[in-house]
């Protein structure tokens, strides 16, 4: 698959002394949606930061759609197109005098058709007129965004897109940035919002303090790290684990009522009907069972623990 | 060259003016204006002429001068620090403008406002004092030049300012008293010896001075070297000004 974006042995020191990245590589494919996930301080802005041109790199390169971020600026920023994190906008700016002066900025000509379905698929449109600080909080974010959208931009980075808005905006957005992925946006978004990830992304690339430690395409992602459980409901209460279970990979619930037996669900055998048939001997009767998998929150956070 | 980009932040900028006409233009204007009425046609009717000019038409140039100095700091620190104090720079810094093109947009911005408002005051001063213009167009070179040098100025003060205070501290603490001892209100010639010595390291002298001289014909220094200091001057604001891009200084980290 074609890379938009090539990050090469990328590394910021601030001015403190404090090392944001270390020798970072990393190639978005185009026309995907990356996912960079991490906690607090991990790198995400930083890098992000340095690719749009907000952040001096201390070593290392960066390409945009093939061109150097620092020897052919103009070309590389063209191409991109920013959300950030933090509600930053000029308040008494009416909605329609912001995105042109953002699409000027740009150095793109007015194309008020253009603006105007920008304005409409962000459900904006009514408010052109409307000053920004008269905007709710989720109507502000839209209007970040359609500044960011404003030049129409090949790279969309949108930082925390969906933070501190409500559940039914949040699935409003993710229908929008799939629709902009299906006009072949390519869209790198940091989240702190695991199920935003598991929902939208087709790549997740984890961070943490500063290293770059696993990219990986989702599912294959959730494939191999991910685990499955089992879980036994008893009809009788157990005070302990029986000696003949101890190695079976099984832990026994606080109130002895469950019993939860984990397992690598890619593996040639699971172990499961040995384990019932064990269950069986030993005169353990169960009345439900059910399975669940582990979700990209737990693969994201045994990663982040395990470093 | 990015045309377009230029075009929006001038634009911009000036429909923030636009905005706020009051504060922008009818405040100085206003201000202005009471310096006329009580220093030209009220005290000034009762003062000795200063070189053959009535004192009312002597103070002019200066009182332009002293507008122009202010609102082109005031304009173009605002004008680079609000973006900075809202967060949205992150939109000029990531967008594919150079330095000289983000430059030209503020700076000019400013400068355009200034200009108006000089005009605006000289149209003004007319109404209470009779004056003339020697050398028109050495006039208009003069505001437009002044305009550019303080417009580069301010917008250094708004590149450095991380706070409202800072942003206020040179035009207040600094520009004002210098322009009120560079000669607004009167000739250095009527200075005791000594310090009409100590007023030439006043840089204000020279532009008060040079401003005057395309009216009446008269100055306190050389007029060539009162545009060359006030050149000297553009040309160190506007190293300063690459510099600030070149580092990222209070803008990139």
């Amino acid at each position: 698959m074609q890379s938009i974006i090539q990050v090469s042995h990328l590394t910021k020191t601030y001015a403190g002394g404090f090392q944001a990245l270390k020798s970072v590589d990393l190639e978005i494919h185009q026309g995907e949606i990356f996912a960079l996930l991490g906690p607090n301080g991990a790198g995400k802005t930083t890098l992000i930061s340095i690719i749009c041109g907000i952040v001096n790199p201390t070593r290392g390169q960066v390409l945009a759609d093939g061109h150097d971020i620092i020897r052919d600026f103009r070309a590389a920023r063209a191409t991109i197109g920013l959300v950030p994190q933090e509600l930053t906008t000029d308040a008494f700016e009416s909605v329609w005098d912001t995105v042109n002066f953002s699409r000027g900025l740009f150095g793109k000509p007015a194309d008020a058709a253009y603006l105007e379905r920008v304005l409409k698929d962000l459900s904006l449109w009514e408010k052109r007129s409307s000053k920004i600080l008269t905007l709710s909080g989720g109507m502000k974010r839209r209007v970040m965004i359609a500044k960011a959208l404003s030049h129409e931009p090949r790279i969309l980075f949108l930082d925390e897109p969906t933070a501190g808005v409500d559940v039914e905006l949040r699935r409003a957005m993710w229908d929008m940035v799939r629709s902009l992925r299906e006009s072949g946006v390519t869209i790198i978004l940091t989240t702190h919002y695991i199920e935003e990830a598991q929902e939208m992304a087709d790549r997740i690339g984890v961070i943490s303090k500063g290293e770059l430690i696993l990219v990986e395409e989702k599912t294959a992602l959730m494939r191999k790290l991910g685990r499955k459980k089992l879980t036994l409901q008893l009809r009788s209460p157990l005070t302990q684990l029986p000696a003949e279970l101890t190695d079976s990979h099984l832990e026994l619930s606080g109130d002895g009522l469950e019993l939860v037996y984990s397992y690598d669900s890619q593996g040639q055998r699971t172990g499961i009907t040995t384990l019932l048939r064990r269950l069986a001997e030993l005169g353990i009767v169960f009345k439900d069972l059910q399975t669940s998998e582990s979700s990209l929150e737990d693969i994201f956070v045994s990663l982040v623990r395990s470093r | 060259m990015n045309v377009h980009a230029i075009r929006a932040i001038y634009g911009f900028e000036l429909a923030r003016t636009w905005r706020t006409l009051f504060q922008s233009i009818a405040s100085p204007v206003l201000s202005t204006s009471l310096y006329f009425i009580v220093f030209g046609a009220a005290i000034g009717s009762r003062m000795a002429h200063i070189d053959g000019v009535s004192y009312g038409a002597f103070i002019v140039p200066g009182l332009i001068m002293l507008s122009i100095l202010t609102e082109s700091i005031s304009n173009a620190s605002f004008g680079i620090y609000m973006p900075k104090y809202s967060g949205t720079i992150y939109e000029l810094l990531s967008a594919p403008i150079s330095t000289p093109e983000i430059v030209i947009g503020y700076v000019g911005a400013a400068a355009t406002k200034s200009v108006i408002l000089g005009t605006i005051i000289l149209v003004t001063a007319r109404v209470f004092v009779v004056f003339s213009i020697a050398h028109p167009l050495w006039m208009a070179a003069s505001l437009i030049l002044t305009s550019v040098t303080f417009s580069f100025f301010g917008f250094i003060i708004g590149v450095w300012a991380d706070g409202w205070e800072k942003l206020q501290i040179i035009p207040l603490m600094i520009v004002t008293p210098l322009t009120f001892l560079g000669g607004s209100f009167y000739s250095i010639s009527m200075l005791p010896p000594l310090w009409q010595k100590v007023a030439l390291f006043n840089p204000v002298v020279y532009l008060v001075s040079g401003f005057r001289w395309s009216f009446y014909g008269i100055s306190d220094v050389n007029i060539v070297l009162s545009f060359g200091m006030t050149l000297v001057f553009l040309l160190l604001c506007v190293v300063a000004v690459q510099v600030i891009f070149r580092t990222g200084y209070k803008l990139k980290a």
